[in-house]
């Protein structure tokens, strides 16, 4: 029995990713290597995309995309929940809008923007913030609503300036629910991206998926699939380190597991 | 201490809406008193009688509805930044910000008011000090206790020298033992460096042990009884202060006034 918690998490996760791969690779020697190629040929395809150069291209420019959408998203997110958050006449106007935005389909987004747009990259930008700005807009909302009435009064008792309130108050409110905001954006970005360059790009993970199927390639498929799992993962790591770093203050009973 | 008022409050009425709509409610009603420069005024009464309101329109976070409030010779909701560290504020509970330490928590109001930042630090470990609390500096809220926590919060009212301390019943949620040292501190600490002082307070001995004069309010906000203590030098003089305080408080019933 493991006693420590992350080892035990570790030896868990390694376990069931052990017992996967065992059953793909048992089934690929039944069945053809089209459907269910060898766990190695995967693991191959999926190195040489980190050291082929033009390959590794493909991925970071899938990853700028994928940033450049949700700083949009979220500066613009920051900027209508401060608006919506200090009127509530605008927010009567605008929350109907991003609760309709919010139930449109990423695929009718990719549609709109190739009728819309002509460059590439701006038709996936416009549809990385169509799709993740309600999303943003509602999070950073909630986190500024959630201040506390007694530490304005508090930090009001002492006469700052706007600028000093918001850098000494609401910053520090609301970084939690922006941190949220972002692990829940980095994974539904990372999908949507894959959608818009299947069908809107000429370069990036979508569009190798999309040659991949042109070609009844399945492992390359999954190679560029595995690829943008792991960076969905690294990101999240990094934004769960950031998350600690700056929720330290909490005592341990209140922070994440 | 001086003997000019310091601060006046002269005819000041407050009216809030009802939260129904349905028309408005008198909080305080044609108030007037003054305070001279020095003098630690207690202000008593029951629940619902207006003394947080009247304490909000002296630190100048509302508006009197009529009349007017006089601080120093200035108007403290209209001239709201000419008082930027001059009035300090200790709340009922210690409002201490979570994601600050105790030394950071001390600091807020005098990065507040741009002092400069080894000057503010040195006032801050100061004070943390004076109170107690070396030691501490970087514990962040969780880790202290509800005592050590209000410390803080004087520490940060004191730390920017404020010239009037207005005080919100600030040691009700504290266990007596921890609340009669605070308040032996707290009034050595305003004598000390001749403050100004409003404490609100609904316990007639804490009243007694820290005011140089006692307030006691009705409903809506006006005066019905006061009582100078600094001249009230005997137990029995002090104990006839104390059954007529109770008499005045008993007059009146308590309310749930509406929330604002």
């Amino acid at each position: 029995m493991i006693r420590n918690r992350r080892l035990r998490q570790a030896f868990q996760a390694a376990v069931s990713t052990a017992v996967l791969l065992a059953a793909w690779q048992f089934a690929s020697y039944f069945f053809p290597h089209y459907l269910f190629p060898p766990v190695q040929a995967i693991f191959w395809r999926t190195v040489q995309i980190f050291i082929d150069i033009p390959l590794l291209i493909e991925v970071l420019a899938t990853a700028a995309r994928i940033f450049g959408g949700l700083f949009g998203a979220f500066l613009l997110g920051c900027v209508l929940a401060v608006v919506i958050g200090r009127s509530p006449f605008i927010e009567s106007y605008f929350t109907p809008v991003l609760v309709f935005l919010q139930g449109i389909p990423a695929l009718s987004w990719v549609v709109i923007a190739i009728i819309w747009f002509h460059g590439i990259e701006f038709r996936i930008l416009f549809i990385m913030v169509m799709t993740t700005l309600p999303a943003f807009t509602f999070q950073i909302l909630d986190a500024y609503r959630s201040m506390s009435k007694d530490l304005f009064e508090m930090t009001m008792s002492f006469r700052p300036s706007a600028w000093t309130l918001f850098r000494v108050l609401i910053v520090p409110t609301i970084v939690p629910g922006i941190l949220t905001a972002w692990k829940v954006n980095l994974g539904n970005a990372s999908r949507v991206v894959v959608v818009a360059e299947l069908v809107g790009a000429t370069g990036g993970v979508g569009y190798q998926l999309l040659l991949q199927q042109q070609l009844f390639d399945l492992a390359g498929a999954l190679a560029w699939t595995l690829v943008l799992v792991l960076f969905v993962l690294v990101v999240q790591s990094a934004l769960v380190a950031i998350e600690a770093w700056a929720l330290r203050y909490r005592p341990v009973s209140e922070r994440a597991a | 201490m001086s003997t000019d008022p310091f601060i006046r409050f002269r005819d000041v009425s407050k009216e809030f809406p009802r939260p129904d709509g349905s028309g408005t409610f008198l909080a305080v009603d044609r108030l007037s008193f003054e305070i001279a420069r020095g003098e630690i005024v207690a202000v008593l009464g029951k629940t619902g009688c207006g003394k947080s309101t009247m304490f909000n329109l002296l630190a100048g976070l509302i508006e009197p509805t009529s009349g007017m409030v006089d601080v120093t010779g200035h108007d403290p909701f209209r001239e709201f930044a000419y008082f930027r560290g001059k009035i300090g504020i200790v709340f009922q509970n210690d409002r201490l910000m979570p994601w600050r330490s105790a030394l950071d928590n001390v600091l807020l109001g005098l990065q507040i008011l741009d002092a400069d930042k080894m000057e503010a630090e040195a006032t801050a470990r100061g004070w943390l000090t004076r109170l107690g609390l070396a030691g501490h500096e970087s514990d962040y809220p969780h880790a202290l206790s509800g005592g050590m926590r209000q410390r803080v919060s004087i520490a940060r009212a004191f730390a920017v020298e404020p010239e009037i301390l207005l005080c919100d019943e600030p040691f009700s949620s504290l266990d007596e033992m921890t609340a009669r040292d605070l308040r032996s501190e707290f009034t050595r600490l305003v004598k000390q460096n001749g403050k100004t002082a409003v404490f609100i307070t609904h316990h007639i001995n804490e009243a007694l042990e820290i005011g140089d004069r006692v307030m006691v309010f009705h409903r809506p906000a006006r005066i019905a009884y006061e009582a100078r203590m600094d001249q009230t030098s005997g137990e029995a003089e002090r104990r006839n202060v104390q059954d007529r305080i109770l008499e005045v408080l008993s007059l009146e019933r308590s309310v749930d006034a509406p929330q604002v």
